[in-house]
């Protein structure tokens, strides 16, 4: 069994051996000549006006982190309407108790203010 | 009586027998109406949350007491059970959360952090702590995990002003979501080996029912093993995968370092116990190894550890690491008798271990330092109760009768001395005799060395005396009469032989 596996092995081993000789080729054989541009991270970029690195206010992370949870929760609608005739009445009571609880986070962050801007 | 039948209605939604959970439904439904009380309720009134967590976790205890009389049943076809084995440990978990809850009131008022969500996640912490020891499949085991997991990540770094208990939470949230994963890699390879996520099935398959002949020496399978004593070994903090112990105990909340030392500890044992006493059985050749070197790393090196501390939190968490070398022993048993000294010896462990963080926890709801234990200094003249009852708690860690700890200690002995495997329970023997060391130290400094004259007074609520007196209680009453409790453990393992059929 194990030998079926050997073709991937070689096929590996290659992949990896281009990477890395690749690499050490340019190493040994290509110049090196540093200057202050050249050194600077964008070569051919244009040079800052202001210092990138700014403060940005943190309510974007809230605001992601609220949209991914209440995106991911619609995903879980769509098997569950296409099975609803097979799930009956209890499938839909069910579901009516995870919205129930998912509106209790809603009203909870509305409450505590993460849906305000200012 | 019948009131309480009333509440734990069995509806029937779609094959499922919701009352199996009633429990975790209660606390869980709790979790949510704390939410809306921290969202409107004025900050001024919110004394109210402890209180409303309280009577949640009564009537969780009620409903854990009608289960047990009512018999095993199952919820979402068998995935979860509530066997007496998880009714127990439930029982366990409940009784840590309430002496938590009373041990935090006073805890919260003084070091001024907003108690906001605390109560919710301390409840759902436990409602995965419960659903940890409940579930019947690999899937539910590690759901679990993972919430009563992402809770205590909060909870331990919930003090945000302070830099010790930001550490705490984000050394945590790193090294055991790191656990997690080896955790359910090696349930991935489990089912890749047996066919079957459900605890039972894969028990079967490895007795040779539907499974190839020698499924035991498959890899696939014993790769999984590996990978889940990992994820498991890090969660119970076995050296060497102990690392994160001292520094999160130390940094989190106090209360909550006495619920997570024991409840966490619990609810994996469980797991531990339910996966690897019954389900792998019949490969226990393969994973005997791997948990008798854990195990007497654990013991050895916990104790030596635990020797050079001068803080008694992180001083209590090499001696939580040490208990679990003694309760890995009782598991390494793999006998009837293992498994009830591992349930026989939470119940003991939660009284005795969270007991003795309450002196460190009432001592810092006074404005004092709690943690240095040369602070400890006459605490015999300023607060004789709470000095006595400190004693009590530590000789019982340290195994000395006629204290819960020592009856503990013995059973998980008894049952490796029968399962015939003499050194380890030499090697807990002697190990302990080193513990008995810095227990007592910290009983020498707090009775005999004589405090400073005009020392602060050390106050306590009402709530926080009814922990300490319910943890005494606890512990010399299992000391003393432990025949009663030791029946249940035997009943709630004897479920477990039943569904396995071992």
């Amino acid at each position: 069994m194990i030998q079926a596996y050997v073709p991937l092995l070689i096929l590996a081993l290659v992949a990896g051996g281009f990477a890395a000789s690749n690499i050490l080729i340019t190493f040994v054989v290509g110049p090196y000549r540093p200057t202050r541009e050249k050194l600077s991270p964008y070569e051919s970029g244009m040079t800052e006006i202001v210092p990138p690195r700014q403060r940005f206010p943190i309510k974007f992370y809230v605001i992601a982190m609220l949209f991914l949870l209440f995106d991911i929760e619609a995903v879980s609608f769509y098997p569950w309407s296409i099975l609803l005739r097979s799930l009956h009445f209890a499938g839909f009571i069910e579901m009516l108790i995870f919205v129930a609880i998912l509106l209790v986070g809603f009203i909870y962050v509305w409450k505590k203010g993460a849906l305000d801007w200012e | 009586m019948s009131v309480l039948a009333a509440a734990t209605i069995h509806v029937r939604v779609g094959a499922s027998d919701w009352g199996a959970v009633g429990p975790e439904l209660i606390l869980g439904a709790t979790v949510l109406v704390l939410l809306l009380v921290d969202a409107f309720v004025p900050r001024r009134v919110r004394e109210v949350s402890t209180w409303i967590s309280l009577i949640a976790l009564v009537a969780a205890f009620l409903d854990v007491y009608f289960l047990w009389s009512h018999g095993d049943s199952n919820a979402l076809y068998g995935q979860i059970t509530s066997d007496k084995f998880a009714i127990f440990f439930d029982g366990v978990i409940i009784v840590s959360a309430v002496l938590a809850v009373l041990l935090s009131e006073s805890y919260i008022v003084s070091s001024s952090f907003d108690p906001g969500e605390y109560y919710a996640l301390l409840l759902a912490s436990a409602v995965g702590m419960m659903l940890m020891a409940a579930g019947n499949s690999l899937m539910i085991l590690f759901l679990a995990l993972e919430l009563l997991s992402l809770s205590l990540y909060i909870l331990a770094g919930f003090e945000r002003s302070s830099p010790r208990s930001q550490e705490s939470g984000f050394k945590y949230f790193l090294l055991s979501s790191f656990a997690s994963a080896f955790l359910i890699y090696g349930m991935a390879l489990i089912y890749g080996a047996t066919g079957s996520t459900q605890l039972v099935a894969i028990g079967h398959c490895l007795h040779g029912s539907g499974c190839p002949a020698n499924v035991t020496e498959n890899p696939l399978l014993l790769v999984g093993i590996g990978l889940m004593v990992v994820g498991f070994a890090f969660k119970i903090s076995a050296v060497p995968f102990h690392m994160w112990t001292p520094d999160v105990y130390e940094g989190a909340p106090t209360p909550i370092t006495a619920f997570m030392s024991v409840t966490t500890k619990a609810a994996v044992f469980a797991a531990f116990v339910r996966v690897f006493n019954f389900s792998l059985n019949a490969a226990h050749s393969h994973w005997f190894p791997l948990l008798w070197g854990v195990a007497v790393a654990t013991m050895i090196f916990g104790n030596l550890f635990a020797l050079a501390q001068s803080n008694m939190k992180r001083m209590l968490a090499y001696s939580g690491v040490a208990h679990g070398g003694y309760i890995l022993v009782a598991l390494l048993a793999n006998s009837p008798a293992g498994a009830t000294a591992v349930v026989f010896y939470f119940l003991a462990y939660a009284f005795m271990n969270i007991g003795a963080f309450m002196l460190v926890s009432i001592l810092e709801s006074n404005g004092q330092v709690g943690d240095d234990i040369s602070s400890y200094r006459g605490l015999w003249q300023r607060n004789p109760f709470l000095a006595g009852c400190t004693t009590v708690f530590l000789f019982s860690l340290a195994g000395i009768p006629p204290f819960a700890g020592f009856f503990a200690k013995y059973l998980a002995l008894a049952a490796i001395v029968q399962a015939g495997h003499t050194e380890l329970a030499i090697i807990a023997v002697l190990t302990s005799l080193i513990s008995v060391y810095y227990y007592l130290r910290v009983v020498v400094v707090m009775v005999l060395q004589p405090g400073e004259v005009q020392a602060q007074e050390t106050r306590m609520s009402g709530m926080a005396e009814m922990a300490v007196t319910a943890s005494v209680a606890g512990t010399i009453g299992l000391g003393i009469i432990p025949t009663g409790f030791y029946n249940l453990a035997t009943q709630s393992v004897d479920a477990l032989r039943t569904a396995f059929g071992i």
